[in-house]
């Protein structure tokens, strides 16, 4: 699945939790939380970014599964509302 | 006429610099509302006026720094009225300086600055800063904190709402705000354990039903109201203050004060070994969902270096939660002149024994660092003990 276009409000969403991150210099199969200091309060509210971003519900059982920035956007393109025009009730 | 004057905001704090005036003379103030912001060891604090009235006159300039105690404004407690009231016979306290713009060697005001048009929506000067940065107008957001007040969320909501433009990132602390926080740190701490007789307790607790609870609860809630595992442990530490007041309050002078009022204390790491502890105001009687909402303002505001003077002032015990970074267990070092600090580890899934039964449960470190001049072991005993027994109840908290 192409998740190039979620990439971008991920990072939106992350850099509002940890604004002195570079997220070239991520390393996408690395746990975030390894590689920038933030809590459980801040990845709470990264995960709210993005639900606002993008509109995903997130139930919190599936938080372990989201631990790499690969590992949320595979999630996350499996998650978002279908695309599919016309269809779509919403 | 009262002064409003150059607070203390902490135990080892001698002078502040006033930064930013919010007010300006006319201007009608209410007890509680933030008046003007001092640059302070801890970073940028938004100072509240505790006496509502008029604003007069502003006594010192931004850019000065004067010693606590300072008048800083004078403010007219009475209704504002057509006549102009008397200023001349400001009192001025011995040893400060004259209350004077023009007595100030940097006293040039700065006309470029424009004083903010004190809207009357309530937020914070970070939320309102983030606010104009974002071209996002105030009056049109809608505040979800539990007085009305506008949070750095809710002008960020706003602006993703109005357009995808990304937030600025908040310009990081200065090195030398870092090295001044530290030297914060550095008075407080040997001043601690200098003075106070620390004696340390710690216990073990399971916190399966509190877990398994707050799980089932957070599956019923979209993710805008979950909450973490920290709001019920501060909740229970709160309760558990009630029961054991020997806890809550201050050493001053030779004696214990207690307090009545539980304003906990919640430990927060900066960026560049910064650390503060500010206030979670009469956190027993919240809620949860209002727990975690007073959390999560207070956290995101320390962040970017906006806290409020009550906040820094009013802790009257603190909780220290580094089981983020794995640790087993905290040996807290007490704030004074507060009496007594609460630490949690990481909670960690160990072999336990129940009813003759093995079995694996989420197992939390729990320690208290307590003043042995106001509590004994005893009772801070009875104050883990309790903490222990409340987390069993989750759904009561």
């Amino acid at each position: 699945m192409n998740t190039d276009d979620l990439r971008p409000a991920v990072l939106r969403a992350l850099r509002r939790v940890a604004p002195e991150a570079d997220p070239d210099a991520l390393d996408p199969d690395v746990a975030l939380r390894e590689q920038l200091d933030i809590d459980s309060m801040d990845f709470l509210n990264f995960l709210i970014g993005i639900h606002r971003e993008l509109g995903v519900e997130i139930p919190e059982a599936d938080y372990p599964r989201l631990t790499t920035l690969d590992q949320i956007l595979a999630y996350l393109g499996e998650r978002r509302p279908a695309p599919a025009p016309g269809l779509a009730g919403g | 006429m009262a002064e409003f004057r150059m607070p203390s905001l902490g135990a080892d704090m001698e002078t502040g610099k006033l930064a930013q005036w919010l007010v300006k003379p006319g201007d009608r103030v209410a007890r509680g509302d933030i008046v003007a912001v001092v640059e302070t060891q801890k970073g940028a604090i938004d100072v509240e006026i505790f006496e509502g009235g008029v604003v007069q006159q502003i006594l010192v300039p931004e850019g000065s720094e004067v010693p606590v105690g300072t008048p800083l404004a004078l403010v007219d407690g009475a209704v504002p009225s057509a006549s102009a009231p008397p200023v001349a016979a400001a009192p001025s306290l011995p040893g400060t300086p004259a209350p004077s713009a023009a007595a100030s060697p940097a006293a040039v005001p700065a006309p470029a600055a424009p004083v903010p048009a004190a809207p009357r929506v309530r937020a914070s000067p970070a939320a309102r800063r983030l606010a104009a940065e974002l071209a996002v107008d105030l009056a049109t957001v809608r505040g979800t904190r539990l007085d009305g007040a506008v949070t750095l969320d809710d002008v960020r909501a706003a602006a993703a709402a109005k357009a995808p433009a990304p937030a600025p990132a908040p310009v990081p602390a200065a090195e030398d705000r870092a090295a001044a926080m530290r030297a914060a740190i550095a008075a407080a701490m040997s001043r601690s354990k200098r003075e106070i007789p620390h004696y340390y307790l710690g216990t073990k607790i399971d916190l399966k039903r509190a877990l398994d609870w707050l799980e089932a609860e957070n599956r019923k809630r979209p993710i805008t109201e979950r909450l973490l595992p920290a709001v019920l442990l501060l909740k229970a530490v709160a309760l558990a203050v009630r029961e054991v007041p020997e806890t809550n309050g201050f050493w001053v002078d030779g004696a214990f004060r207690p307090s009545t009022p539980v304003h906990l204390g919640v430990a927060i790491s900066l960026p560049h070994g910064g650390l503060v502890a500010p206030a979670i105001h009469d956190a027993d009687g919240l809620s949860l969902d209002a727990l975690m909402a007073a959390l999560r303002d207070v956290v995101e505001r320390a962040r970017v270096g906006r806290l409020r003077s009550s906040e820094v002032t009013d802790p009257t015990i603190t909780v220290t939660n580094l089981g983020e970074q794995g640790v087993g267990t905290v040996y807290g070092v007490i704030y004074p002149p507060q009496v007594a600090l609460v630490g949690f580890g990481a909670v960690v899934e160990r072999p336990w024994a129940v009813g003759g039964l093995l079995g694996v449960r989420p197992i939390v470190s729990a320690t208290l660092s307590a003043d042995h001049r106001a509590s004994v072991g005893h009772r801070g005993a009875r104050f883990l003990a309790a903490i222990d027994r409340l987390l069993q109840e989750p759904e009561k908290l």
